[in-house]
């Protein structure tokens, strides 16, 4: 009896004593080495937070040969918080050599345990060190976009100042514009109907704004010139936009009792029912001038063709590049890319928009630099193989590549 | 939460201040509209929460209004056409085939004529309204694109007169292309040797697409790039007001 307690005291304190040798294994769930010479074992665990996001993501990642013995069946993932509970969060396939874990919260050290699963059992069991998600301020990889978008502001702003002083500035006639006063003048002419579609797309499209900054223009026009003016839209909240804008201009042309709610009218949503209605419009009632100007997709051609077909004067302004090629071919006058954005500041002549023209020009003239040195350096590296060249032509190629 | 209960503080608040001042109807617009689109210009920047977020939440609000808007431009429609019906303005039978439309779409797609289930989207197998937009939508639809084929050929027919410089390289370049793009133009240069493959037609054809085409796509492309950026900061800044109507009143 005297044998058995001394006995078992005796155990009870060598285990007491040995136990943090096994510590690590109890943190890991069943760690069993089957054979070590056959099964590998993934290594070199790396928890770490991403850089740049808003948190919530760790990154698991290990080493595992590409070649080996016998392929895994599946590597497993736990996760440790707190350093106590473990918790089985994935299971990737072989050729995997890292993993995200969304499911963790800031603030929080987590550590994580990759293990082999093979057919005869599971090896593995490291656990890595602790790694911490947080939210990042700023996101560095931006820093190029930052540092431009900077740039490119501070010309805006610096000619919009300047021409607060009362300096007067120079642009450019652009054909497109000065012809909308002939477009209306002709149909005013004809007693026929203006028709202006500021594009199919909604408000939170700047190319539909831009439409509707033309269309104050054009309105203002009508008013003075007595002629009908027609605007079909496909949204309702460019509806809206629309004939608030029409409104307006009508009382700055002096003429509100010309304006009707009837002038801007909604349609449809779907492009092809929105075509067909304006085909329609055009085919019945023979407008003397077509005017689109905004974001249009495979619409364009048909309203164009349609509006060829009528004898009508056309003038279309977008920045959808696809479609360009479209209304250069079916219109008289077409505003590329960049002019529909002019235009407003063109036709209402306002200091302030004419300067940031001026602003986006100098904003040009830097892409153009940039552009020309970035492929002048990208050259002679190629020539040459100096570093020096090729560190300049990464560094230039890098800094306008948004990651 | 914090900046989203502080923005509709201040849309409820501007929206109720400029019901009863005058003045104020210009301003408050546009002192929302500097404050959401700096907000948004931020929150590019920056990527801890709210600031994602915020962007996810105003593209919603965006779509809560279009829906809302909806009524509105339906509202619209309808008065159009039945005031056209009534005054039996020039082509008013038209209209009636698009009232009548309207109104039997609205009507099978509310009460989900032909659905088992309430809980059904509207366009489950065995609707009327799915019936519906197989039967007459997608064809129409279809229809309408199909013009594209030939406005393109008739467009095509009249960029290509080669009347000009311009006109003559435009029509080479398109020549070329099409021609690249089918098997005639492998079959026609393909005896070509080695050091002349660059003007076998279809190389030619991508050399075309991909340096020319391409450089000229991102000139317009850079320009339209600069075009957004200046609109947006003369909205942000209230330089450009005409989305408000003007500056006039």
């Amino acid at each position: 009896m005297r044998f058995k307690s001394t006995y078992w005291f005796s155990l009870s304190l060598l285990l007491f004593f040995i136990h943090p040798l096994f510590a690590n294994q109890v943190l890991s769930p069943n760690p069993t080495v089957t054979n070590p010479f056959v099964e590998v074992a993934p290594e070199n665990v790396v928890a770490k937070d991403l850089p740049n996001n808003s948190g919530k993501v760790l990154q698991v990642s290990w080493n595992f040969p590409d070649t080996l013995p016998i392929m895994p069946r599946t590597i497993k993932i736990y996760r440790y918080e707190h350093d106590t509970i473990s918790k089985h969060i994935a299971d990737v396939t072989p050729n995997v050599k890292s993993f995200l874990d969304t499911s963790v919260m800031n603030g929080i050290p987590y550590r994580y345990s990759v293990q082999a699963e093979y057919p005869t059992g599971i090896v593995g069991g490291l656990i890595s060190e602790p790694a911490i998600a947080k939210a990042e301020w700023f996101d560095r990889s931006k820093i190029n976009l930052f540092v431009i978008a900077l740039i490119l502001v501070s010309f805006i702003l610096g000619y919009i100042f300047y021409s607060e002083k009362g300096q007067r500035l120079f642009i450019r006639k652009i054909a497109g514009i000065q012809a909308i006063e002939e477009a209306v003048g002709r149909a005013t002419e004809m007693g026929k109907p203006v028709l202006f579609v500021p594009g199919t797309q909604d408000m939170d499209n700047v190319q539909t704004i831009a439409g509707l900054t033309i269309l104050s223009s054009v309105a203002k026009m009508t008013a003075k010139y007595e002629t009908k003016l027609d605007v079909p839209v496909s949204r309702s909240i460019t509806m809206s936009t629309g004939r608030e804008t029409v409104h307006e201009a009508y009382l700055a042309a002096g003429r509100p009792d010309l304006y009707s709610d009837d002038i801007v009218h909604y349609i449809t949503d779907e492009q092809f029912g929105f075509v067909a209605a304006i085909d329609g419009i055009m085919v019945r009632d023979r407008p003397a001038a077509c005017i689109y100007m905004g974001a249009f997709f495979a619409e364009s051609l048909i309203l164009a063709e349609t509006g060829n077909g009528i004898g009508a004067i056309q003038i279309a302004g977008t920045a959808m590049p696809t479609q360009l090629p479209f209304f250069v071919a079916a219109c008289d006058y077409t505003l590329i890319g960049e002019e529909l954005f002019a235009a407003s500041a063109y036709l209402s002549g306002d200091k302030r928009s004419i300067a940031s023209l001026k602003g986006q020009d100098m904003g040009k003239a830097f892409a153009i630099v940039l552009i020309a040195v970035t492929a002048l350096f990208s050259t002679l590296s190629v020539i040459t193989g100096n570093e020096f060249f090729t560190n300049i032509s990464t560094f230039l190629l890098n800094l306008t590549i948004s990651k | 939460m914090f900046f989203l209960t502080l923005l509709l503080l201040l849309l409820l608040g501007s929206v109720g201040l400029a019901f009863f001042i005058r003045p104020l109807r210009k301003f408050f617009p546009l002192l929302l509209t500097l404050f959401t689109g700096l907000l948004l210009v931020v929150a590019l920047f920056i990527p801890a929460q709210p600031f994602p977020k915020l962007e996810e939440e105003f593209s919603m609000w965006f779509d809560v209004i279009a829906v809302f808007s909806f009524i509105l431009g339906g509202g619209n429609l309808l008065r159009v056409h039945l005031m056209k019906i009534q005054q039996k303005k020039r082509d008013w039978q038209y209209s009636i085939v698009t009232v009548t439309g309207f109104v039997i779409v609205l009507v099978i797609g509310l009460f989900k004529v032909g659905s088992k289930n309430w809980s059904d989207p509207y366009l489950a197998q065995g609707t009327a309204f799915k019936w519906m937009y197989d039967a007459v939508f997608v064809p129409l639809q279809a229809t309408i694109f199909s013009l594209l084929a030939f406005f393109v050929a008739s467009a095509a027919f009249r960029a290509f007169r080669a009347k000009t410089r311009e006109a003559t390289i435009l029509l080479v370049a398109a020549f070329i292309i099409l021609i690249g793009r089918t098997p005639v133009g492998v079959w026609l240069t393909s005896w070509l040797p080695n050091p002349l493959q660059f003007f076998h037609i279809p190389n030619l054809s991508t050399w075309i697409l991909s340096v020319p085409n391409m450089a000229g796509q991102r000139a317009i492309m850079i320009g339209i790039a600069l075009g957004i950026i200046s609109t947006s900061l003369k909205m942000i800044l209230g330089i450009e007001r005409s989305w408000l109507g003007g500056d006039e009143s």
